[in-house]
């Protein structure tokens, strides 16, 4: 498997081609923002009637990646579900996907802002995970030491020869990882916008998803709107 | 028998010392005809060969509410013929109202033109398909006579004219009786605007008026030659201002907005004799167009520099000449801009043609022999889109409860949809009201529900709001803002791709509105810039529409080539010629010209089919997908007319195999899956069929943009869980016409065989060096992208000492 392996706090933490993050000591797999149940809430809420297989697809991706790494910790890390009301909606054959995912592990659903409650699927609902020497939560918080978070969803920007390639990543730096969005139907963020700069060290790297996830330095997303001097 | 015009209308006439054109007279003959044609060169009184009828049934005054609706395809149109038909109806002293009604119209007079309509109200079919859309619809049209489609030519094979006809659809049904009139720039095949224009099954009757005199028009001669390369034309500054100087009033026209903003810029640093001349394209902020076309209509402008936004028949008074800069691309198009100069009847119009490069002079010269033997080209049948009559279905539900067999029946009655199958209407409705899904997943939260009754309605009133901010059938790339930094609130100088601007460093400078600006910074989505007019300027990529040659141009083209020498050319390009023929060879028509050299650290393939640019794109999919399985690591490749290039990291040895037709179609089934071109059209089609939202109600996009994403991702997921999806089918069937263009293909196949002559080179030859020099390059995205970001990865971490680290 073309993981890329890492050193996080004296921890080894390997990312997935596909954006999970795998930690093998403890056996724990971890995936951030699923959004799953998306097209079902656009469509309830009057938006655009999206093709309805973006849950099929995450967790397609989600089977692979628990048939490849085995956990016996699986953390979704917030923003597991587009809504609560999604999280309700999913259809029968997925929560059965779901429900035979889950079997015979430990499943921890972070909080996130998009459902902010707990869910009737089984596992354990927390506000934060913690497993030292490493803590999980949605957003990441200032300050924060080993943090492991999504939120944002960071895509990497990157201009090679002439040509500009945007790609899903997750950023790094000595006190925390923010992960790339897991789920099919999610947008992102560059790497380089004031939200999420700010959170991170200028010697960051950014870890950018593909067929072998590579790693470069943040400061090397070349092309960068210059930012707003009253900003800072 | 000339039909008794009211004393009011003769009387102007006559006092004017005017008389009533021949066709003026004969479309009042026939004005109870359901529908005319008038074919008629510019300057010929079309429009008020249009209007003359209208005004004749309004001079009583009897007439209470909407008579007579009016659309051109330019807002800037709309307005112009408000003035021109104010001022005559005030000196007739008619009791007639004339209103116009576009997207610049503020939303208080909108909603009292729907209550309370003019007599005339002259619209753009945007605007008009939005009037339809409302409820109340049926009490605006109520009453309706007449409508005047102008410059029909410019809508015949658009989207928008599909738009227009559906809409046209639904007015003949509220208002029975509506009769159609079409107003047309000279055209190849008058029979088939009006197969289009028509309600289907009703006849049209084709008016043409007399050609007028052959145009004065040459090729204008300069000291310097044109550039090897390039597109701006700029070399010709200085015979350009001689001419502007030797005549009353110049339109220069140029292919695309970046050329033209160029193109004034260096005009204005040659004019030292301070000429008044402004600029005009649809990419300048509305403020700045009105700025211009106020003062070419005060005559204060010796001359504009302009786009595709001046094509059409706005009535600029005193212009005595038209320079086309760069090559027309097709002869339609060329008649049509020479004929904005002297738009008198019966006076030749005067244009002069600028190469902006050698090749185009070949191009040039190949479109003035065109001209001169009167050959425009041809139009192919046209059939109505999908995506569009997806759109209409929303629109038309927007409106109140339809039943589908009135909508079907409806619809048939427009030309380009006359044919349209039960079951391609019943998909479409299926589209808009569930999404179509194999899976059904929407039961609950359909966006249309079917009634007891049978009727069709929205399930949530509060839907219509969402679908009339998304009318229109125009799908530009997303656009920004450029404004003046510290100038809360002023004057925006125009706008620029999102792309353009996501590129942009603090201190880089491009050219907008004919000025450099200095880009300083984002604010909300809106480009800030400061000024700094002593920097040389970045160019500014957002482009204009592009349009391929027509096959005949292509061919004379060719036919050219096989000349021993070319003592009609100019020298220069002449002698171009003959350096092509030594270092390599001139393309023929029944051969295939292949190059390949090496050129700044990557190896070149060219490929001379003169396709057109849409088919040549078409070409560059598949070569470089066929490249991708030889293992030559393709990277990227460009289009023009009658070339594609494609670059890669391996040399190529052997084209033949690129050119078999065998496995064709698989190939073409290959990249259909996978491929830019691809994705641009699903996204088109996907924001005009209303999948996706192009403007959501509640005003601003979020600055946070996680909750955005790329519709490829739509495309992809269609295609690997719903492969019979409707959109699917609607994007094959677009691209294949449109972008794709694979009849050319096949044709230039044909014509080939196996004539392929392959010239291995050290260096960029000379017929190729201008494809260097060419906007919209298409990535690929093959293996050459990993292998790049690995030894990207591997340069960045090694220079900043973290090698050990990297995989």
């Amino acid at each position: 498997m073309n993981a890329l392996p890492f050193d996080f706090r004296g921890e080894t933490l390997h990312l997935l081609p596909s954006g999970a993050l795998h930690w093998p000591a403890p056996r724990t797999l971890c995936v951030a923002d699923l959004h799953l149940g998306k097209s079902e809430r656009m469509a309830r809420l009057g938006g655009p009637m999206l093709p309805p297989y973006e849950t099929e697809e995450t967790l397609t991706r989600l089977t692979q990646d628990i048939a490849l790494t085995d956990p016996a910790t699986v953390i979704c890390l917030g923003d597991s579900f587009d809504d609560m009301a999604a999280a309700q909606g999913l259809e029968t054959t997925m929560t059965d996907r779901l429900a035979s995912l889950m079997a015979g592990r430990s499943w921890v659903w972070v909080l996130g802002n998009h459902d902010p409650g707990p869910v009737n699927l089984g596992g354990s609902c927390r506000a934060e995970y913690r497993a030292d020497p490493l803590v999980f939560r949605h957003i990441a918080e200032p300050g924060a030491m080993g943090e492991i978070s999504g939120h944002y969803h960071p895509k990497a920007r990157i201009s090679l020869r002439g040509r500009s390639l945007s790609r899903r990543c997750a950023v790094v730096d000595a006190t925390r990882v923010i992960l790339p969005a897991y789920g099919a139907y999610t947008g992102g963020l560059f790497c380089d916008r004031p939200e999420l700069e700010r959170l991170v060290s200028s010697d960051a790297d950014m870890l950018v998803l593909g067929p072998s996830p590579i790693r470069l330095p943040l400061a090397s997303s070349s092309i960068r709107p210059a930012r707003r001097s009253s900003s800072t | 028998m000339t039909r008794s015009l009211p004393p009011a209308i003769t009387g102007w006439f006559a006092s004017r010392g005017w008389s009533i054109h021949p066709h003026q007279h004969a479309m009042l003959d026939r004005a109870h005809a359901p529908c005319q044609l008038l074919i008629a060169p510019t300057g010929g009184g079309k429009t008020m060969a249009g209007f003359l009828p209208t005004l004749a049934d309004l001079a009583d005054g009897t007439h209470k509410g909407l008579h007579t609706l009016y659309v051109s395809p330019l807002k800037a149109l709309a307005a112009d013929i408000k003035r021109n038909l104010t001022g005559p109806i005030t000196e007739m002293g008619l009791p007639i109202r004339v209103e116009d009604r576009t997207g610049d119209t503020s939303s208080h007079t909108k909603r009292r033109q729907r209550a309370d309509p003019p007599h005339i109200l002259l619209t753009t079919p945007e605007s008009l398909a939005l009037m339809v859309s409302y409820e109340d619809a049926h009490r605006t049209f109520a009453g309706l006579q007449r409508i005047i489609v102008d410059e029909i030519h410019a809508l015949a094979e658009s989207k928008r004219g599909d738009q227009l006809m559906l809409a046209l659809s639904r007015l003949s049904a509220l208002a029975p009786g509506l009769r159609r009139v079409g107003l047309s720039a000279t055209v190849e095949d008058p029979a088939a605007i009006a197969r289009i224009l028509a309600r289907h099954p009703d006849p049209c009757e084709i008016l043409e008026a007399d050609p007028g005199p052959d145009p004065d028009i040459a090729m204008l001669t300069t000291e310097a030659p044109p550039p090897w390369s390039g597109g701006g034309g700029k070399y010709a500054i200085p015979a350009v201002l001689e001419q502007v100087k030797r005549h009353r009033t110049t339109l220069i026209f140029h292919n695309t907005r970046a050329q033209a903003e160029l193109f004034f810029h260096h005009l204005w640093l040659a004019n030292e004799d301070q000429l008044p001349i402004g600029i005009h394209h649809g990419a300048l902020a509305r403020e700045q167009r009105e700025k211009v076309e106020q003062a070419m209509v005060d005559g204060r402008l010796r001359a504009i520099v302009c786009t595709g936004s001046l094509d059409l028949g706005i009535d600029w008074g005193d212009v005595d000449l038209v320079i086309q800069v760069g090559a027309p691309k097709n002869v339609k198009r060329l008649v049509q801009r020479i004929g904005r100069a002297n738009h008198r009847y019966n006076a030749p119009s005067k244009a002069l043609i600028v190469p902006a490069n050698r090749f185009e002079v070949i191009e040039c010269t190949a479109a003035l022999e065109a001209v001169r033997a009167r050959q425009l080209d041809g139009d192919t049948d046209h059939t109505g889109p999908l995506d569009v009559l997806c759109q209409h279905i929303l629109i038309r539900a927007a409106a109140g409860p339809f039943l589908a067999d009135d909508l079907f029946a409806e619809i048939r009655t427009a030309g380009a949809y006359a044919t349209l199958p039960r079951d391609s209407f019943d998909r479409c409705l299926d589209f808009a009201a569930t999404g179509g899904y194999a899976l059904r997943a929407y039961d609950q939260w359909q966006r249309l529900v079917q009634r007891p009754d049978g009727q069709w309605q929205l399930r949530d009133p509060r839907a219509t709001t969402r679908i009339r901010m998304n009318i229109g059938t125009i799908v530009d790339a997303d656009k920004m803002q450029v404004r003046y930094q510290k100038t809360r609130g002023g004057a925006p100088l125009g706008e620029v791709e999102e792309y353009f601007a996501s590129m942009l460093r603090k201190g880089d400078t491009f050219l907008i509105g004919g000025q450099i600006v200095r880009y300083e910074g984002m604010r909300e989505m809106v480009v800030e810039v400061s000024r700094t007019p002593y920097l040389k300027p970045k160019i500014a990529t957002f482009m204009g529409t592009k349009f391929a040659t027509s096959t005949q141009l292509s061919d004379r083209i060719l036919h050219m080539f096989r000349a021993k020498d070319w003592p009609d050319l100019p020298i220069h390009t002449r002698e171009w010629l003959h350096l092509q023929r030594r270092v390599s060879r001139l393309p023929e028509r029944d051969r295939l010209l292949v190059e390949s050299f090496p050129h700044d650290g990557r190896e070149h393939v060219v490929a001379y089919g003169f396709a057109g640019r849409n088919a040549q794109q078409t070409l560059g999919l598949l070569l470089s997908q066929r490249m991708e399985m030889m293992g030559l690591n393709p990277m990227g490749f460009v289009a023009t007319d009658y070339a594609t290039l494609i670059w890669g990291l391996d040399p190529l040895d052997d084209p033949r195999p690129l050119f078999t037709r065998d496995n064709l179609v698989e190939t073409m089934e290959a990249w259909l899956a996978d491929n830019a071109v691809m994705k641009r059209t699903f996204k088109a089609s996907a924001i005009i069929a209303g999948l996706i939202d192009r403007n959501q109600p509640g005003g601003k996009r979020k600055t946070g943009r996680q909750a955005t994403f790329s519709t490829d991702i739509l495309y992809d997921t269609l295609r690997k869980y719903d492969p019979g999806h409707v959109m699917l089918d609607i994007t094959r069937a677009e691209a294949m016409r449109g972008l794709v263009d694979f009849g050319r293909i096949e044709a230039m196949l044909d014509r080939i065989g196996d004539r392929i002559d392959h010239v291995r080179l050290t260096r960029v030859t000379p017929l190729a060096a201008p494809l260097f020099l060419e906007p919209g390059r298409v990535p690929i995205a093959g293996s050459a992208d990993q292998r790049l970001l690995e030894e990207e990865a591997q340069r960045l971490m090694t220079a900043a000492g973290l090698a050990e680290i990297a995989t």
